[in-house]
């Protein structure tokens, strides 16, 4: 709906939208496209070939594996910090608002970085670990460590203010209603968020599927072994094997478009669970 | 319990319930110390302002709850659990809308589900913290009377909180007046209306307007004006508190005169009521114009004071 007394003239509109839409056309939509059209550009079965490769299926497996293990890590961290921040009160609250962004603010490479110095062969707890004989730098626990951070703020962040906006008289009914802490979880807390869950669950998945920066620092890129498909991307271009970059580019940029997808259901249809801020 | 908001009503409930820690103090309930019981053992019956009804529960779901969530052992099977929802259902008048969502019923309605939700699990003390507060006259009006009805039938100990003082004496058999967190004083509503505890009730309930006066022995002195009176205290300052209902106009001669102009005449429901100014730098008083009467704005009028509500300042 137009506001009458905001309303621009016609051609000031046009002018904006247009800018707008160019500058998405440009920047966004136009390199989705390339990214499709490069990896067939030979074809169908040229695309196809592209899988065959041991390196990249390992390293489609791989970043299955990061996702499967970060995203459930996240869902319980994020749903704990989300349900203490906003139904309880406790000293250093505030501080751990703050923490929780400081994987938004940070550049990923600083993140990874972190993780050398601290578990690396030099790093601080780095000769205590190779005594045990357990690698974390240049091997999968590490790129699990880096992705876990660099993740985990999108479902905590997608939780907060939902639930601080929905207050505590609903558990706060349930427990005068005899029900156990617990029981409250279960059947009032969860289901008034599950949308923004499942929302949070999705940016998530495909930040952790995606991450290049910090996992870049900390795998080795060690073929077959510690490579995640952004890193094969990367590798696969620097020996101008351009089709089978774009190939595997181009399941990241499939699974971007049905994270979009499914985000816009969830907004469209359940609109009114997800955070009232988003609405507006 | 009536008071402002910010005297500390909610508070109160909210420790009766177990939703709030006391710092010092018990909580009895019936001579059982339930001071460190927590909320869900303490079988109370809580009807919050907002409904806090379970959105993504039907209505029959929402007053089945308290039911689901007992231990197996004591848990009514599900049979039983639907015919007692049913019952609940008929008793709040909503027999039918049981597979509505919340956000289908009216507000009305919706606190009429709470209510049966609370009443579902056989509490000891119903508490109800401004069940009302967020509904229109009409249906405030309404859902007091039906209330009262249901409170005479089912004879649950209730404990209502209210500012809306109207709400409160027509509804309770005892008023508590709570004060920054102080309880004034408890009595039956003719106990605070007849004979309020201290000024702060005095000033509180039935539409007071707080007079500064100078007490002289046998005598009492508004802006400048005095009429003879006994009334026990030390002279010195005090204040008056006048109801509208305390004045009356009356003829020039006689004991207890005051002389005021009319600053305004207002329709107020079926009545007229007048706003009179006693003195220059005093509080305007209203009284209640009978029917038949009229008087002009600016117009000198004569008032006897009937019944004097005097503390010392």
């Amino acid at each position: 709906m137009r506001d009458t007394a905001l309303a621009e003239s016609a051609v000031t509109c046009w002018v904006l939208t247009g800018i707008a839409i160019g500058f998405l056309g440009l920047f966004l939509a136009l390199p989705l496209l390339a990214v499709f059209s490069e990896a067939l550009r030979r074809g169908v079965d040229a695309y196809l070939a592209a899988f065959d490769d041991p390196d990249t299926q390992s390293a489609i497996g791989l970043t299955l594996l990061i996702a499967a293990i970060a995203v459930p890590l996240n869902l319980v961290f994020g749903v704990c910090a989300a349900w203490s921040i906003a139904k309880f009160w406790f000293p250093g609250k505030s501080l751990l608002v703050s923490l929780i962004d400081l994987p938004f603010s940070v550049s990923p490479v600083v993140s990874g970085l972190v993780y050398v110095l601290l578990f690396g062969a030099k790093g601080l707890l780095g000769p205590t670990l190779s005594d045990w004989d357990f690698k974390i730098i240049f091997a999968v626990p590490g790129i699990v460590l880096a992705t876990i951070f660099v993740t985990f703020p999108f479902i905590a962040r997608e939780l907060i203010p939902l639930m601080q906006e929905q207050g505590t008289a609903e558990e706060e009914a349930a427990m005068t209603l005899g029900a156990s802490g617990w029981r409250t979880f279960l059947t009032v807390t969860l289901p008034n968020v599950r949308w923004a869950l499942l929302y949070g669950v999705l940016l998530c998945n495909a930040r952790a599927m995606g991450e290049f920066g910090a996992v870049s620092v900390v795998s080795g890129h060690i073929r077959g072994l510690t490579n995640t498909m952004p890193l094969q991307v990367e590798i696969l271009y620097n020996e101008y094997n351009f089709v089978a970059a774009f190939a595997v580019a181009s399941l990241l940029a499939g699974l971007a478009l049905v994270t979009l997808v499914g985000k816009s259901i969830l907004e469209w249809r359940y609109g009114h669970g997800l955070s009232a801020v988003r609405r507006r | 319990m009536l008071g402002p908001s910010g005297s500390g009503k909610t508070t109160l409930l909210r420790l009766v319930a177990g939703l709030e820690t006391p710092t010092s103090g018990r909580i009895l309930f019936g001579g059982e110390d339930a001071t460190h019981r927590p909320v869900r053992e303490r079988r109370v019956g809580f009807v919050f302002q907002h409904y806090a009804l379970f959105k993504h529960l039907s209505v029959a779901e929402n007053i089945a709850y308290g039911l689901r969530v007992r231990p197996r052992a004591t848990r009514p099977p599900d049979k039983e659990i639907r015919r007692r929802v049913a019952k609940l259902l008929e008793l709040v008048q909503l027999s039918g809308l049981g597979r509505r969502a919340p956000a289908q019923l009216s507000g009305g309605q919706r606190q009429r589900v709470a209510l049966a939700r609370a009443l579902a699990v056989e509490p000891r003390v119903l508490l109800l913290d401004e069940p009302f507060g967020a509904l229109d006259a009409q249906v405030r009006r309404d859902l007091r009377r039906w209330l009262r009805e249901l409170h005479d039938r089912t004879g649950h100990t209730t404990l209502f909180v209210t500012h809306d003082q109207e709400e409160a004496l027509e509804l309770a058999d005892r008023v508590a007046i709570l004060n920054k967190g102080r309880i004034e004083q408890i009595g039956t509503p003719d106990d605070v209306l007849d004979r309020p505890a201290t000024a702060f009730v005095a000033g509180f309930v039935g539409e007071a307007v707080r007079l500064p006066v100078e007490l002289a022995p046998h005598a009492l002195r508004i802006g400048g004006q005095a009429i003879a009176l006994d009334h026990g205290l030390p002279s010195g300052a005090a204040a008056l508190f006048v109801r509208p209902t305390d004045l009356t106009l009356a003829e020039p001669f006689g004991d207890n005169r005051l002389t005021a102009t009319v600053v305004s005449v207002r329709r107020r429901g079926p009545a007229r009521r007048i706003e009179l100014a006693i003195a220059d730098r005093l509080p305007t008083v209203e009284i209640e114009l009978a029917i038949g009467r009229t008087v002009h704005q600016g117009q000198a009028v004569h008032l006897r004071l009937l019944t004097p509500r005097l503390f010392a300042s």
